[in-house]
Order: structure tokens, then C-alpha cells, then sequence
């Protein structure tokens, strides 16, 4: 059997929409990936945590609260403190322009904001880890 | 190799890139195995099953706390079903358990089946000994919520927990063959529910129609998410493995498990020898047509591949 690409799916922070982060996690499901979805108000501590144990190849996270610019920063800090850097995180959500390139300055390997498909992030996905 | 080396001073990545290499059957998998088989047989492996939506995960929550707080070190390995269309999953059983996360002594790895039938993932097994290899004393082996026949947990468990609910069905279902035969221990979740003791009443029913049982499972009822009874659970766990160790069954059991693993292993190579020696050349597809025409029979050439492979 071949690697699987394996996607650790979170919602981080307070807000409580996970329709879109449900979405995702059904359209990667079904382009052949293993996706362990963790749910509502996680911590950055606990997806780093989760997604060390799980072995992912990326980590999408979904904010509709607005924390963005102060929670992808954190997850990709732990990431580093404990040598996982390796780990791709993604963003979707309502994600203003004027934040994208700071969000991508920090490390936020792509910006999945309104109206972007469900087929370009499988395809991003598919490009960006390493066989 | 490096990354067992780092597994076992406690490294919980090199831990999860073990376990991804066994998942993957990636070429470097037989040599972990070979490799930390002499670290493994320490943990006690108990088996939570049960039906889909029974309470499994919420189940394995409370425990594990219940656990921690005895300080022991903890496994969790939580199967979920893979698509059979896509090959992909949703695993979600973390979602219950998301407070352990940050635990530094409990490791929880979600797993999807991958095609394999029975309740567990093919990896499972191996799984199982590289957790134990890491050092931990509990591994907990959450099965795909199972219909009537998911009985594999009970070829790699030490204590199989089944997880009940009541409102599933009249008290035939509890007589039939299957699932019900393989819990040492039984919990009725969601025992704040209406139906609950009756459901219970049912089950103990069944396990008094069993004569020649050498230990009748006990039956308890519990309320997961609202933290109940989970201490009698761990009581009747505990108490389990003193009967299994003191009665010679744990022996038992385990070299029975491990004759299976091994019957399992040669059944597969075997498989794959006959495929890689007849897939290239066309004879799969040649035989195949000539049992389509019906030129010849599966038992002859059963018997003549097997020979083949002799030689």
C-alpha cells in the first residue's frame, strides 16, 4: 500500500461555524485522504499535540472569528519549538486581503478565503506534500 | 535505526513516524517489527467495542482520566471505517477525546480501516506493539462501531470491553451469535436513558444461559458523558486481568493470539508470492479465462499454483 496523505482538520478559537471546516474535511475524504477532524474551540497547543501523534502532512485550520492573525502564528510557532516545521498548515475562513500576506510571511503555506473550491485545495494538497 | 531508538526514550514523533511506516507498509515496516518485538508484551491491551453511536470514544475518555489518575502511561488507538470508494476517512474519534491531547503520557493515534474487515485496521496489531514498545502500561484498542460479526478485537485484546446501549433491539439479538460472545466485560452506556435496565436484564439473561463458562462477564451500567460508574468499570478491569493472569488464561489467550498472527502472515506472503508469479506473465488472467469457459476447475488450479510456488 502506498503513503496516504493524512490532514488533521481543527477549528481553533471561540467561533462555532464548522460547516465549511465539515465541508473540507468531507471533499478531502473523498479525494482518498485521511482526514482526523478534531472539532470546535481548540487550542493551538492541542493541534500541534494532535498533529504530532497522528503523523499528518498538513494541518487545515478554519477561523470565521477574526483571531487569525494571532492563532496561525502560535500554531506554527509550537510547530517549530518541537521540530515539526515539516507539518503544511493551510488557513480558510473570512480572512481579510490586507491580512494574507502576513498570515503567508509567517508561514501559512495557502489562504483558502470565500468562494475558493473545494477541487483547488485537494489539488493544492496533492501538489504540496512530498510523496 | 535512528527513529526506534528515539521511540524508545519516550520521542512521541519518532513514535507517530513509527506507526505511519507500519500504516504505510513501507519497506522499512518488517524491520521495526523485528527490531522492537523484544520491548513489547508489557501493556495490558483492552478492547473497547460496540455499536456505531454507543459511546466508545466518550467511553475510552473517562477511562483513560480514570487511568492517568493512577499514573500509568496510555495508548489509545481509535479505528474508524475507510471509504470503499475513495480509500479515504474521516476520523473523528479525537473529537471525544480532545482534553487528553495535551497529556504528555497518553498517545492517541486515529486509524482507518484501509479495507480490512473485522473491526480493526490491518495495522493494528502492529500498532499495538509499538505503543507498548514506547512504554505504555494500557494500550486501549477502540474498534469501528461493529454490527453482529466484527470479532478481531478479541484476537488482540487481553480484555475486551463490549459497549452497549439500550433501545437496539429485542432481547433475540443479545442470543445471537457474534459480537455478543466476545465481551469480558459488559457496559450498558447511556444508562440514564429509558430502556437501560431492561437492556441490561437482557444481556445478564444471555450470560446465564451459558453453562460451561468458566468466568461469567459482569454486566455494569454506566453514563459516560456524565462521568458514572466509571470506577467500577476499572474495578471489573482490574479484576479481570487478576483472573486472566492467576487462572493461566492470559497465557493462554496470548499464545493463541500470536499462533493466529503467525498462521495470518504466511497466509498473506503466500498470497503474495502466487500474485507476483502469476500476475506479469498473464497466467492470473489466462487461468481465469479458462475457469470462465469452465475448461477446468478453482481446486485444480489452487493445487497447481501452490505447486508452482514449491518449486
Amino acid at each position: 500500500m502506498s503513503k496516504l496523505i493524512r490532514v488533521l482538520v481543527a477549528k481553533p478559537g471561540l467561533d462555532g461555524h464548522d460547516r465549511g471546516a465539515k465541508m473540507i474535511a468531507r471533499a478531502l475524504r473523498d479525494a482518498g485522504m485521511e482526514v482526523i477532524y478534531t472539532g470546535l474551540r481548540q487550542t493551538p497547543e492541542q493541534i500541534v499535540a494532535a498533529a504530532i501523534q497522528e503523523d499528518v502532512d498538513v494541518i487545515g485550520m478554519s477561523i470565521l472569528s477574526g483571531a487569525h492573525n494571532h492563532l496561525f502564528p502560535k500554531v506554527i510557532n509550537l510547530l517549530k519549538e518541537q521540530n515539526a516545521e515539516d507539518i503544511m498548515v493551510i488557513a480558510g475562513g473570512v480572512i481579510p486581503e490586507d491580512d494574507v500576506s502576513f498570515l503567508k510571511e509567517m508561514g501559512v503555506a495557502a489562504i483558502f478565503t470565500p468562494g475558493s473550491t473545494t477541487t483547488e485545495i485537494v489539488q493544492f494538497i496533492k501538489e504540496h506534500v512530498e510523496q | 535505526m535512528n527513529l526506534i531508538q528515539k521511540m524508545l526514550s519516550g520521542d512521541k514523533r519518532a513514535c507517530a513516524r513509527l506507526i505511519s511506516l507500519v500504516e504505510d507498509d513501507a519497506k522499512e515496516a518488517e524491520q521495526v517489527i523485528k527490531t522492537i518485538y523484544p520491548y513489547t508484551g508489557k501493556a495490558h491491551i483492552i478492547g473497547i467495542t460496540g455499536p456505531p453511536g454507543a459511546g466508545k470514544s466518550t467511553l475510552t475518555d473517562k477511562f483513560v482520566k480514570l487511568l492517568r489518575s493512577n499514573g500509568h502511561k496510555i495508548g489509545i488507538i481509535a479505528v474508524d471505517p475507510t471509504s470503499p470508494y475513495s480509500g479515504g476517512a474521516i476520523l473523528g474519534d479525537r473529537i471525544r477525546m480532545n482534553d487528553l491531547a495535551l497529556d504528555p503520557q497518553v498517545f492517541i493515534r486515529s486509524m482507518g480501516t484501509r479495507g480490512h474487515l473485522g473491526g480493526l485496521a490491518k495495522a493494528t496489531r502492529d500498532t499495538v506493539k509499538i505503543l507498548d514498545a514506547y512504554g505504555c502500561d494500557f494500550v486501549i484498542i477502540e474498534t469501528v462501531g461493529v454490527g453482529q460479526s466484527e470479532v478481531d478485537i478479541v484476537k488482540a485484546a487481553d480484555t475486551v470491553v463490549m459497549v452497549m446501549v439500550p433501545g437496539l433491539g429485542d432481547d433475540i439479538q443479545s442470543i445471537k451469535a457474534g459480537i455478543m460472545e466476545i465481551g469480558d466485560i459488559f457496559v450498558v452506556n447511556k444508562s440514564d436513558l429509558m430502556g437501560a435496565q431492561r437492556t441490561a436484564t437482557e444481556i445478564n439473561m444471555m450470560l446465564d444461559l451459558n453453562q460451561n463458562m468458566e468466568r461469567r462477564p459482569p454486566v455494569i451500567m454506566v453514563t459516560a458523558n456524565q462521568n458514572k460508574n466509571i470506577d467500577k468499570l476499572l474495578d471489573e478491569v482490574n479484576a479481570h486481568q487478576t483472573y486472566m493472569e492467576t487462572s493461566g488464561e492470559f497465557e493462554k489467550r496470548r499464545k493463541s493470539n500470536i499462533r493466529r498472527e503467525l498462521l495470518e502472515l504466511v497466509e498473506e506472503s503466500l498470497k503474495r508470492l502466487v500474485i507476483r508469479a502469476t500476475t506479469e506473465n498473464g497466467e492470473l488472467d489466462s487461468i481465469a479465462e479458462l475457469l470462465y469457459n469452465k475448461n477446468t476447475d478453482p481446486i485444480t488450479e489452487r493445487d497447481g499454483l501452490l505447486e508452482k510456488i514449491n518449486q
